[in-house]
């Protein structure tokens, strides 16, 4: 009975605790101002939606790693996962939920975008260190 | 023995505790944040030690398994420690630390106790059962003060980004511990949770912290309020 208890209340406070965290990792790349050029290669023109994380993510797969986005990265993945089922499952009973995941879902986007200008930047050193070589 | 699989595991999560040590000390937080990279620094130790005892005696053992529990124990312990470092920094202004950890190290004896006399009344296997119940309730303690610690910082508005992220990836792992142990309490046969669940649990905090030690600058805000799952 006790260890029942224990197992559905860490289990609501995993999700509460990963889904703040998430968003934590998301306010701190809020406040980078995009580039014109990763805006247009990510196909943002006024605001980030949901719609273009899958596409920013395939770019920024295309892009080498930097160490330092190895464990933002993916927990943003997973949140993203997260909230699509929620678009898919309990936001079609809630409407004020709908508006809930949108929003989150265009920032995560929005932060995909951040790593993938960070990802070319990264890119266009090392190729001038190689070429310096 | 370890297959190819476990081994890539585990050499990854020394790599991974031994990351967040090098990311504290470039950037010069490592007294500062000391009982974090303690904790980091002894869970190193404690892998290559129970690295070595796998091989010597093999992952089925019942030399692992003690030494595993104890080991895990003791390492929950120093998590504690971390939390109430954690409490100092953010009731800091309000000079509470003295009650802050009187509390802490009463509520760990009480735990400690309570596991005790549950399994005391309950099994003739007294350490095995004991240890298992004991980080069960461990970690179950470390959430329901990690959640009291994360509802402080949304009262007292604290901002540093840095202690957020600190609090918020502690929450996820004691959860995540929590409701693992006590999976395996209620169905004791069942064995993916120990062999895969655990150690990608155990990826979380070096993963996180390293994050947070590289990334966030000390100096870096951040409004709580926007953080949490339900608006205030």
């Amino acid at each position: 009975m006790m260890a029942a208890l224990i197992l559905v209340f860490s289990a609501a406070a995993m999700l509460q605790f990963f889904i703040s965290y998430c968003r934590s990792l998301i306010a701190t790349s809020a406040k980078q101002v995009l580039s014109a050029e990763v805006k247009d290669v990510a196909g943002i023109h006024t605001r980030a939606s949901g719609d273009d994380f899958k596409r920013i993510m395939q770019l920024l797969h295309l892009c080498p790693a930097r160490p330092e986005d190895r464990n933002s990265v993916p927990a943003i993945g997973a949140y993203f996962s997260l909230l699509n089922f929620l678009r898919a499952t309990l936001a079609r009973i809630v409407p004020s939920m709908r508006a809930w995941t949108e929003s989150e879902r265009g920032q995560c986007a929005y932060f995909a975008a951040v790593a993938l200008e960070r990802r070319i930047s990264f890119s266009r050193h090392m190729l001038a260190q190689q070429i310096d070589a | 023995m370890l297959g190819p699989t476990q081994f890539l595991v585990w050499s990854l999560g020394i790599l991974l505790e031994a990351t967040v040590l090098v990311c504290a000390a470039a950037r010069h937080s490592f007294r500062r944040y000391f009982f974090l990279n303690l904790y980091m620094g002894t869970t190193l130790l404690v892998e290559i030690s129970r690295f070595q005892i796998v091989r010597s005696f093999g992952f089925s053992s019942q030399e692992f398994a003690y030494f595993y529990y104890y080991s895990d124990a003791l390492l929950t312990i120093l998590l504690y420690f971390v939390l109430i470092s954690l409490y100092a920094l953010v009731f800091d202004e309000m000079n509470a630390g003295s009650h802050v950890r009187l509390g802490a190290v009463l509520l760990l004896a009480g735990t400690a106790l309570f596991s005790y006399a549950v399994i005391y009344q309950s099994s003739g296997k007294i350490l095995s059962r004991f240890m298992i119940e004991l980080s069960q309730n461990l970690y179950f303690v470390g959430l329901v003060l990690t959640f009291v610690l994360w509802g402080a910082i949304l009262k007292l508005r604290e901002t540093r980004t840095r202690v957020i992220q600190f609090v918020l990836s502690l929450g996820v792992y004691f959860s995540a511990f929590a409701a693992t142990y006590a999976l395996r309490n209620l169905f004791p046969n069942l064995d993916w949770p120990r062999t895969y669940l655990v150690p990608a649990i155990g990826f979380l905090l070096p993963l996180a912290w390293a994050h947070a030690f590289w990334r966030v600058p000390e100096e870096a805000r951040l409004a709580p309020a926007r953080l949490a799952v339900v608006p205030r």
